[in-house]
């Protein structure tokens, strides 16, 4: 197991991407941070929503899912464009779906 | 656009994503927020639309932004009826249905990224150590997308998945796809220019993710919403590490802690640990402790709705408590009609909800609001609790467990601990129940055998359109 951990760490240091690493691990360490900070002050009458909403969320994927059908097709071939629809395709009901259901959701709790 | 500009565009969406968040914190600003977060995905996805020509240097083909539109519209039209057409009472299935599409587009954009180096003649070396990351996206990916779907069919109750499935050394098979997961892990990162590994992998972890999920049962379902929510988000985080993607880690993270924390909420209003949730078997298998003819002998009252509309003549204060069993019986509106009826006699009428009522977090919430009941009257446990002893009448509706005062007075219970809705000490309970069977834990409740508790052995709706007749007639 050490050696396993070994052999992957020159993988990372041999390209110089463990700085690109590092930086993104600094942005995911933080905004998760931010994260707990902001949602343990949601209500437990409001989960159900906070759970539709952040989902949604989630659907962020949209983006890599995007650039991937756009730009695959030219250089890398249509298995990538076709992973890459699909994958927008799924994305987009994440994102729509779960907005869409939140407002519902929200809008009940709004009205007296 | 230059890459610049793109970068305030997603630095713009992730700060709207942490404002809604933020704007969550009150039912008032909470219509606000998801706004915000929506404006801000809007702002990511027309962003995204000038990603690629950037990355590639060029132009794009008209080619790839048809493809992109057709997507688009093809998955908002879809989730748009999913979320028009989904009742009420199945959000939980829904939360998991879309839960299970986001993990399934990261393990696509990891694997359609990983295809993409690889065609673009990039050396396995140079995709650096972004392969871990694509490796996770797809083991996270896949486990979330097939553990949704199996915690979809459950919620459904499909007859095939109602029942947790349990199959001999079940714990060691699962150990041993974990380690096939990771020495496959391994293998993609080793090994970049074998695609096929990834692909390999995915399916592996594909079946991790459904025979972790099958085995837990259906009261465990909260923190199985919740876990599952939480690896979409990581899952979202991982892949945006694949393609260098602040926004991606930014929204994923801020989704993975959501997750986490609601689990932990949902463990805690259960008493267990998370390993015991997603590990050990549970109900049905309470054998120690008193029989149900030792707690209930003899000492169980009924009463008709005639009699239970008496008790109103004198209450000031009546707390309604509902389970699950009242959404199944689709009585929120009869309840809401109860409670204005006995709110017209001046009396002051509450909703003590506990956390695990539902098949989710919050879900009891969303069911009253549904029926019109305004949210300062829903109370968490923690604020009704004190205010039992004051209460003249403590209506049960479709709650059994949380209920069970045995979880405060005997040690022993499976339920020792857990934190309950204390209605046995109102100077009268009412339980409407169809008959004594037992709750998910499988154990006796004392409280329907109690001095003050009165047993109305009815339909959970029909009792109460009962109950609203007597007091009208009375």
């Amino acid at each position: 197991m050490p050696t396993m951990t070994f052999q992957l760490c020159l993988l990372a240091e041999s390209v110089g991407g463990f700085d690109q690493f590092i930086r993104l691990l600094t942005v995911f360490l933080l905004a998760m941070w931010v994260g707990f900070e902001v949602i343990t002050k949601v209500p437990p009458i409001l989960h159900t929503p906070l759970t539709s909403g952040s989902n949604a969320v989630s659907g962020i994927t949209i983006v890599g899912s995007m650039v991937a059908t756009g730009a695959a097709a030219a250089t890398a071939g249509w298995f990538a464009t076709s992973l890459g629809f699909v994958a927008a395709v799924f994305a987009m009901i994440n994102v729509v779906g779960g907005f869409l259901v939140t407002h519902r959701m929200l809008m009940m709790f709004k009205k007296k | 656009m230059s890459s610049a500009w793109l970068n305030l565009a997603y630095l713009t969406a992730s700060m709207l994503f942490i404002m809604a968040f933020k704007l969550m914190a009150r039912p008032r600003t909470a219509v606000q927020g998801n706004l915000y977060g929506a404006i801000g995905m809007a702002i990511a996805i027309v962003a995204a639309f000038y990603e690629y020509p950037v990355l590639l240097g060029r132009e794009a083909g008209v080619g790839g932004t048809v493809r992109i539109l057709l997507a688009l519209l093809l998955g908002g039209g879809i989730g748009g009826v999913l979320a028009i057409r989904a009742p009420m009472t199945s959000m939980p299935q829904m939360v998991a249905l879309l839960n299970g599409f986001g993990g399934a587009a990261s393990l696509l954009v990891a694997g359609a990224e990983l295809q993409a180096a690889l065609k673009h003649g990039a050396h396995p070396e140079a995709y650096g150590q972004m392969i871990l990351a694509t490796a996770a996206t797809g083991v996270i990916g896949a486990i979330t997308f097939w553990g949704s779907l199996a915690a979809f069919a459950k919620l459904q109750e499909y007859e095939q998945f109602k029942k947790p499935w349990s199959f001999p050394a079940q714990h060691v098979i699962n150990a041993g796809l974990a380690v096939v997961v990771l020495l496959l892990t391994w293998w993609v990162a080793a090994v970049p220019s074998a695609w096929y590994v990834y692909w390999l992998l995915v399916i592996v972890a594909s079946a991790l993710g459904v025979l972790l999920t099958m085995p837990i049962g259906g009261a465990d379902m909260p923190v199985v919403i919740c876990l599952l929510n939480s690896y979409s988000g990581i899952a979202a985080a991982a892949s945006g590490f694949v393609i260098d993607n602040n926004v991606l880690v930014i929204a994923g993270s801020l989704v993975g802690a959501s997750g986490i924390i609601l689990c932990q909420i949902m463990c805690k209003a259960m008493n267990r640990s998370l390993t015991n949730v997603l590990f050990g078997g549970f109900g049905g298998t309470a054998t120690s402790g008193p029989s149900a003819d030792d707690v209930y002998g003899g000492k169980v009252k009924s009463a008709g709705p005639e009699e239970i509309a008496m008790l109103f003549d004198t209450a000031r204060r009546v707390v309604i408590v509902p389970g699950y069993g009242l959404a199944v019986a689709q009585a929120q509106h009869s309840v809401r009609d109860l409670a204005n009826l006995l709110q017209s006699k001046g009396i002051e009428v509450l909703y003590a909800i506990h956390p695990v009522a539902g098949r989710m977090p919050g879900h009891m919430n969303v069911l009253l609001a549904e029926a019109n009941v305004p949210y300062d009257l829903m109370r968490e446990m923690d604020d009704i609790n004190p205010m039992f002893p004051e209460t003249d009448v403590a209506i049960v509706l479709g709650a059994n467990d949380v209920v069970n005062p045995m979880a405060r007075t005997d040690p022993k219970s499976p339920i020792a601990g857990m934190p309950i809705l204390n209605v046995d000490q109102a100077r009268t309970v009412v339980v409407v129940k169809r008959s004594l069977s037992p709750g998910f834990a499988g154990i006796p409740n004392p409280l329907f055998a109690a001095d003050n508790t009165l047993m109305y052995f009815a339909d959970g709706k029909k009792a109460v359109l009962d109950l609203v007749a007597a007091i009208k007639a009375g």
